[in-house]
């Protein structure tokens, strides 16, 4: 599955990262490479194995639905961009 | 002045020397090195005098925890409460963390004094510190060469005696292999022994916070500080403590090593080879016996790494929006608009391409092919390392195919730098534990390390035979001129 410049710039729309088009190139060119190491994977034949997502086979614990955390909202803004009455300030997106 | 851990912690506990003096010299040292190592981000002197200060009251009153008054550095990617924390990169560049990582808590509590925050690859991704937004590490044996990464800040920093341990993360060999290109011993431990609550996320299944020391020693001590259960990472297993030191003493007889033939065939390098075989002659002197196992699979977790890395990263990153923290565009227009221009500004290439790889192997139609493809070769790998673990008690061979090469050498070749790890990553897809220490040199002066891997929990056996190796050779004696 060769990748196409187009794809390029779907994914990177995707991402929410802005790419232009003197770099699209050279992103496309190395992405590239590195799908031709990822496409080594297809001469392995994977029929009926169980795919494996994690190291540890442990199952997620559950906890008393209790408060345990402080409000620490004013600490934890402090390091926003833009807050105001704390609530964290973004362009309009609703007129 | 060049005591390890262990030494530097008898010696504050006997009063031959005060934490006050020990701090003061080595935050002498480390801003001394910066220009030529740039091995720190961030040096925190006021803070770590203060600490010190207090530590000295502590060991007067007698009631110290084990490392009080012993000066360390925290890997930038760890959260360090009212220190700057940038993971390398612009997108953090003035980013004070709110709250303690559970590592950094429990090596406070142990009494360790924090002289700084190393400097690293820019969110963890990079075999080299070329990818650092505050510029490369440089290698303390020869500045020309790079010290390994992503954690080379924290390896460069224990090699060059700025100080006796650091923490490092490992998510593809991120500790193993710059502690072998700068002569130093560095763990990974198993798979959710150390808590990744405040460590910056990378690949969430394969990150784990470990430690850089000049001896397996000094290694034991650290994780005694760090490892431990913490409700707050939902991957922190709950297990009994343990002393990783308990084991340090027991003599090597009757233990199997097992050497992968993928491990020491085509493409290492004839110096790294030499000096591993030696390393094995070594332990085969110490008692042990050597057994060929096989990990026909092992070859591709490189390319499984590549799928499953970047797809976790390019969910982890996604909180970089310029939003609730870190930087943000000075001009955009929409909201859209602001994301994609944060983005683009905040992160750096290899940053950018892993987390456009990661959206791509997500993306609609290309889930089987990619990442569940790589889930189950991941699968076929780790049966590959339980199939050896019957032959064997643990698994030697080189941290890398290579010592450490030149800066600039791979730097606009994403692939042959990936293929760097290629003897690391495995101990990140399985979880499995994994040590390096420092068995030789290259024809170039540059160190070579030995990597000891065992099952998970293995610890306290990966550092019994480290130390062991230790007592019987001076490797690790070895100091950058």
């Amino acid at each position: 599955m060769a990748l196409t410049l187009d794809d390029v710039r779907r994914i990177a729309h995707l991402a929410r990262i802005d790419i232009d088009a003197a770099q699209a190139d050279d992103v496309h060119r190395k992405l590239s490479a590195i799908f031709g190491l990822i496409d080594e994977l297809n001469a392995v034949d994977t029929t009926g194995i169980a795919p494996m997502a994690h190291a540890q086979d442990v199952t997620l614990s559950l906890r008393e639905d209790k408060i345990t955390e402080a409000d620490q909202h004013a600490l934890f803004q402090s390091v926003a961009p833009a807050v105001e009455d704390s609530l964290y300030l973004v362009p309009r997106v609703i007129e | 002045m060049d005591r390890t851990v262990a030494q530097l912690a008898a010696d504050l506990r006997a009063k031959k020397v005060s934490s006050v003096e020990v701090t003061t010299e080595l935050l002498d040292r480390i801003e001394a090195a910066q220009g030529k190592l740039n091995a720190f981000i961030t040096i925190d002197r006021d803070g770590a005098l203060a600490q010190a200060t207090a530590a000295d009251a502590r060991l007067v009153q007698g009631d110290a925890p084990p490392l009080t008054g012993v000066p360390i550095a925290h890997k930038d990617v760890l959260m360090t409460a009212g220190l700057r924390t940038t993971s390398g990169s612009r997108m953090l560049e003035n980013f004070t963390a709110p709250y303690d990582a559970h590592v950094v808590t429990g090596l406070r509590n142990a009494g360790t004094v924090l002289v700084g925050k190393t400097n690293m690859d820019e969110f963890a991704m990079g075999s080299s510190n070329e990818n650092s937004y505050f510029g490369p590490v440089r290698n303390p044996w020869n500045v020309e060469y790079v010290p390994g990464g992503s954690s080379g800040g924290s390896a460069a920093a224990v090699a060059a005696r700025l100080v006796p341990a650091a923490t490092g993360t490992d998510t593809g060999g991120s500790i193993r292999q710059p502690a072998s290109f700068t002569g130093i011993c560095g763990i990974k431990p198993t798979y959710g022994v150390c808590s990744r609550y405040g460590l910056v996320a990378f690949a969430s299944s394969l990150d784990t916070p470990g430690a850089f020391a000049r001896t397996a020693e000094d290694c034991a001590l650290m994780l005694n500080a760090m490892a431990g259960h913490d409700a707050r990472d939902s991957t922190s297993l709950d297990r009994p403590r343990e002393d990783y030191a308990r084991d340090l003493g027991k003599p090597l007889a009757g233990v199997k090593i097992g050497m992968p033939d993928e491990y020491f065939g085509d493409g290492v390098d004839p110096d790294v080879s030499a000096a591993i075989e030696s390393a094995l002659a070594q332990f085969r002197k110490l008692g042990a016996t050597t057994v060929r196992v096989q990990l026909p699979n092992v070859k591709l977790s490189v390319p499984v790494y590549y799928v499953i890395a970047p797809a976790e990263a390019s969910s982890n990153l996604s909180r970089f929006d310029g939003v609730r923290y870190g930087h943000r565009a000075k001009d955009f227009g929409d909201l859209l608009d602001m994301y994609k221009k944060t983005r683009a500004e905040g992160f750096g290439w290899e940053v950018k391409r892993r987390i456009l790889v990661g959206t791509y192997v997500l993306s609609h139609g290309y889930y089987d092919a990619y990442y569940l493809k790589a889930q189950q070769v991941r699968r076929l790998i780790a049966d590959d390392f339980a199939r050896a673990y019957r032959e064997c008690d643990v698994i030697m061979g080189p941290v890398a195919p290579t010592a450490a090469f030149k800066i600039g050498d791979k730097a606009d070749d994403p692939v042959q730098m990936y293929l760097n790890d290629i003897f690391t990553i495995a101990g990140n897809l399985t979880g499995a534990p994994g040590i390096s220490i420092p068995c030789g040199f290259d024809r170039n002066g540059l160190p070579i390390g030995v990597l000891i891997q065992g099952h998970s929990f293995a610890e306290a056996k990966l550092l019994n035979l480290a130390h062991q190796f230790q007592q019987a050779t001076d490797w690790h004696t070895k100091v950058p001129a």
